[in-house]
C-alpha cells in the first residue's frame, strides 16, 4: 500500500495541527463537532424542556415558544433533538473505539504473524464484508433483540473488519521496512517490535478511517433506530424521531429537525475525515487558493 | 495448467475464493437459523398441525432437525442448492417464492437509481478534476460530502413532503396508481414490461412512480461516484499521452472523453460493488416510506418480526448477489488492467 510511503512525509504533532489549520473544512468540522459535544454534555442546561414531558399542546408548528415545534404527544421537539445528541454521539464514539481496538489488534496480529493466523482472521473479515453493512447489522440487531445496546454491538461487528484490513496491510509493509527488520535481528521480542515500531506507524491512516467511521456509525445507528431496531420509545433518539415524522408527515417539523441534527453531525465528521485524508494522502488533495500560490 | 499471471489463472483463483466465500455465507445463515431460539415446527406448521406428532416429525425430518449439527448443515446446504430457503413464519410461503415476488420491484428501483447516479456522478467527477482547486471543484467537494452525510431515510421524507404532499407533482407510494393493473410479467420490471406490451401510458405511470425513490437512492451514490471519478481522472490527467493529445491540438472535449475518461473509467468500475451495496442499504431504509413492495421492505418486516427463515433467506440472497457483483467487478478489472492479476 502506498499509504506507508506517504506516512513518512506526514508531519506529526505540531506539524499536523498546522496542516489542519490550512484546511478550512477541517476547521468547520471541528467547530461543529465540538459544538454538538458541548450541547450533549450540557443538554439539561441547554434544553428548554424535559424531552419526555408531554406538557405542551401536541403537533404545534415551530414558534417562539417551541422553536422546532411540538410532536404528536406534545413534547418539545427542540429539547428532544438536544437530548438526542446524548445518544448518538457517545455511542458512536464508544463503538468506533471498540471496532478500532478489536480490528486493530486482529489486523496487527494477522499481519505480524502471517500464515494460518492471518488466513483465519482475514477470511472472517471477508465474510463480514460479504454482507452489505445494514443487512448484517439488521440481522444481528434483530437476533439479539431490539435495543440501543444491541444495535451498537451490531455496528461493532460490522465495523471491525475495515480496521483489521487496513492495519494488516500497513503492518505487512511496515514489517518489511528496514527498521523493523533490524529490530528483529537485534533480537527484540515480537510484542515489543509490534507495539513500539510497527503500530505507531500505522496510526495515521487508522485515524482517517476512524473519523470517517464516526460519520458512518452515526448514520447506521440512526438507520437501525429508524427501522425500530435501535432506540425504543419514548427515548429521544434522532433516527426514531425521523421515523415518527414519517407517520405524521403533514407536521414536517417532527422529522425534519432530528434529520438535520444527524446531517450536521455526520457532515462535521466527514469534513474532518476528508481533510485528514488529504493531509495523509496528498496525491489527489484539494488545496486552498493561498497554498497554490505558495 | 493455466499460467500464473495469466487471465485464466486469475479468474480461476477468484472463482475459488468466490466459492469459499459463498460457502461461508451459507454457514453464517445456517448458524443464524440455529442460534435463534424458536420452535421452528410450530411457527411453520401453525398451532394445529404442531399438535400432530406425525406432522412435526415429518417437518423435522424434511429440514433435518432430528440430526446432529454437521449433518443439519449438509442438509441445509443441499436445500439451498435446490433453491429451498425454508418457509417464512410470517407469510407462510416458501422464502424463495416471497423473494421472487419482491425482487423485481427492488431490481427496477436499483437499476434506475444506479443509472442516474452513474451519469451525474461521473460527469461531476470529471468536471471537478478538470477544474481542480477552482471554485467549481470546492463546491462539488462540499456538495458530495453533504450527499454522503444525509441520512437516506431523511432525504426520502423531505422529498416526499415537497414533491408529493406540497406540490403534488409525484405519486407518494407504490409502483403504480391504485387500481392500475400491472403489465403482463416478463421481466418483473414494470417499465420494461409495459414497453414490451406496447403500453406507453403504463410505462409513463410506472416511470412517474419511480422518479422520487430512484432519485433519493441515487443521492449517496452520486456523491460517491463524484469523488471516485475525480481521483481517478486526476491520476491520469497529468500523463504524457494526455499532454501529447492536447499538444496535437485535439479539442478539449475529445481529449477528455477519449483519453482521460477512458483511462479513468476502469478504476471507477471498481466502486460498482460499493454502489450496489449502497442501493440495497437505501432500499431497506426507504422502501417502507414509499410503500415500495421490494426486498428491503421484506427484509425489514422479517427483521422486526424475527421471521428467522426469511431473515436468513434475505441475507443469503443479498450476500450472494453482492459477492457475485464484486467478483464480476474484480474480473472485469483484471481484464482491463492486467497488473491487478498478480496481487
Amino acid at each position: 500500500m502506498t499509504a506507508v510511503a506517504v506516512r513518512l512525509r506526514v508531519p506529526s504533532g505540531r506539524g499536523l495541527l498546522a496542516a489542519i489549520r490550512r484546511q478550512p473544512l477541517a476547521a468547520i468540522g471541528i467547530v461543529v463537532a465540538l459544538a454538538w459535544i458541548v450541547v450533549a454534555v450540557f443538554a439539561p442546561l441547554v434544553a428548554p424542556a424535559d424531552p419526555l414531558s408531554q406538557a405542551f399542546p401536541p403537533s404545534q408548528s415551530p414558534s417562539l415558544h417551541h422553536l422546532f415545534g411540538t410532536d404528536e404527544l406534545g413534547r418539545d421537539v427542540l429539547s428532544r433533538v438536544i437530548y438526542g445528541s446524548r445518544v448518538s454521539i457517545p455511542i458512536a464514539l464508544v463503538l468506533v473505539a471498540l471496532a478500532m481496538t478489536i480490528g486493530g489488534i486482529i489486523g496487527g496480529v494477522a499481519g505480524y504473524f502471517r500464515g494460518v493466523t492471518d488466513g483465519v482472521m482475514m477470511r472472517s473479515a471477508d465474510l463480514v464484508f460479504a454482507f452489505p453493512p445494514i443487512i448484517l447489522a439488521m440481522v444481528v440487531a434483530a437476533v439479539l433483540g431490539r435495543g440501543l445496546q444491541n444495535a451498537a454491538l451490531a455496528i461493532v461487528i460490522v465495523a471491525w473488519p475495515s480496521y483489521a484490513r487496513v492495519v494488516r496491510g500497513l503492518v505487512l509493509s511496515v514489517g518489511e521496512s528496514e527498521y523493523v527488520q533490524s529490530a528483529r535481528l537485534l533480537g527484540a521480542p515480537a510484542r515489543r517490535t509490534l507495539f513500539r515500531d510497527v503500530l505507531p506507524n500505522v496510526a495515521g491512516p487508522v485515524l482517517v478511517l476512524a473519523t470517517l467511521d464516526l460519520a458512518n456509525a452515526i448514520l447506521l445507528l440512526a438507520g437501525l433506530s429508524f427501522l425500530g431496531l435501535g432506540a425504543q420509545p419514548p427515548q429521544a433518539e434522532w433516527g426514531s424521531m425521523v421515523a415518527d415524522g414519517t407517520q405524521y408527515f403533514q407536521w414536517w417539523w417532527m422529522g425534519t429537525f432530528p434529520g438535520l441534527a444527524i446531517f450536521t453531525v455526520v457532515l462535521a465528521f466527514n469534513f474532518l475525515g476528508d481533510s485528514l485524508r488529504d493531509i495523509f494522502d496528498p496525491r489527489t488533495a484539494w488545496r486552498s487558493q493561498e497554498e497554490q500560490k505558495a | 495448467m493455466p499460467r500464473a499471471g495469466g487471465l485464466a489463472y486469475f479468474v480461476m483463483r477468484r472463482l475459488v475464493a468466490l466459492v469459499l466465500l459463498l460457502l461461508g455465507i451459507t454457514l453464517v445463515a445456517f448458524v443464524l437459523t440455529e442460534i435463534v431460539p424458536s420452535n421452528a415446527a410450530a411457527t411453520a406448521l401453525g398451532e394445529q398441525a404442531a399438535g400432530d406428532p406425525a406432522a412435526v416429525a415429518a417437518f423435522k425430518h424434511h429440514y433435518g432437525l432430528d440430526k446432529p449439527l454437521p449433518a443439519r448443515y449438509a442438509i441445509y446446504l443441499a436445500h439451498v442448492l435446490h433453491g429451498d430457503l425454508g418457509q417464512s413464519s410470517l407469510t407462510h410461503n416458501a422464502v424463495s417464492h416471497d423473494l421472487g415476488q419482491f425482487i423485481p420491484a427492488t431490481a427496477e428501483l436499483a437499476l434506475y437509481s444506479i443509472l442516474i447516479a452513474s451519469v451525474i456522478g461521473v460527469a461531476f467527477g470529471v468536471l471537478a478534476a478538470l477544474r481542480r482547486n477552482k471554485p467549481t471543484d470546492h463546491t462539488l467537494r462540499v456538495t458530495s460530502l453533504a450527499g454522503i452525510s444525509m441520512p437516506t431515510f431523511w432525504i426520502a421524507l423531505v422529498v416526499l413532503y415537497v414533491g408529493f404532499y406540497r406540490l403534488g407533482w409525484f405519486p407518494g407510494a407504490e409502483r403504480l396508481n391504485p387500481g392500475t393493473v400491472p403489465p403482463p410479467s416478463v421481466t418483473g420490471l414494470y417499465t420494461v414490461d409495459a414497453l414490451l406490451a406496447g403500453n406507453v401510458g403504463l410505462f409513463g405511470e410506472a416511470f412517474h412512480h419511480l422518479v422520487l425513490p430512484a432519485l433519493v437512492l441515487a443521492a449517496f451514490n452520486v456523491s460517491l461516484l463524484t469523488r471516485f471519478t475525480r481521483s481517478a481522472v486526476l491520476e491520469v490527467i497529468g500523463n504524457d499521452y494526455v499532454r501529447a493529445a492536447r499538444a496535437k491540438g485535439l479539442p478539449e472535449r475529445v481529449v477528455v472523453v477519449r483519453y482521460v475518461l477512458r483511462a479513468a473509467l476502469p478504476s471507477v468500475v471498481t466502486v460498482l460493488g460499493l454502489v450496489f451495496a449502497n442501493v440495497l442499504t437505501g432500499a431497506v431504509l426507504i422502501e417502507r416510506i414509499f410503500s415500495w413492495p421490494g426486498v428491503g421492505q421484506y427484509a425489514y418486516q422479517a427483521a422486526v418480526n424475527l421471521d428467522v427463515p426469511a431473515i436468513a433467506g434475505v441475507s443469503l440472497f443479498v450476500a450472494f448477489v453482492y459477492v457475485t457483483v464484486n467478483f464480476v467487478v474484480d474480473v472485469l478489472y483484471g481484464i482491463i488492467d492486467p497488473r491487478i492479476r498478480v496481487t
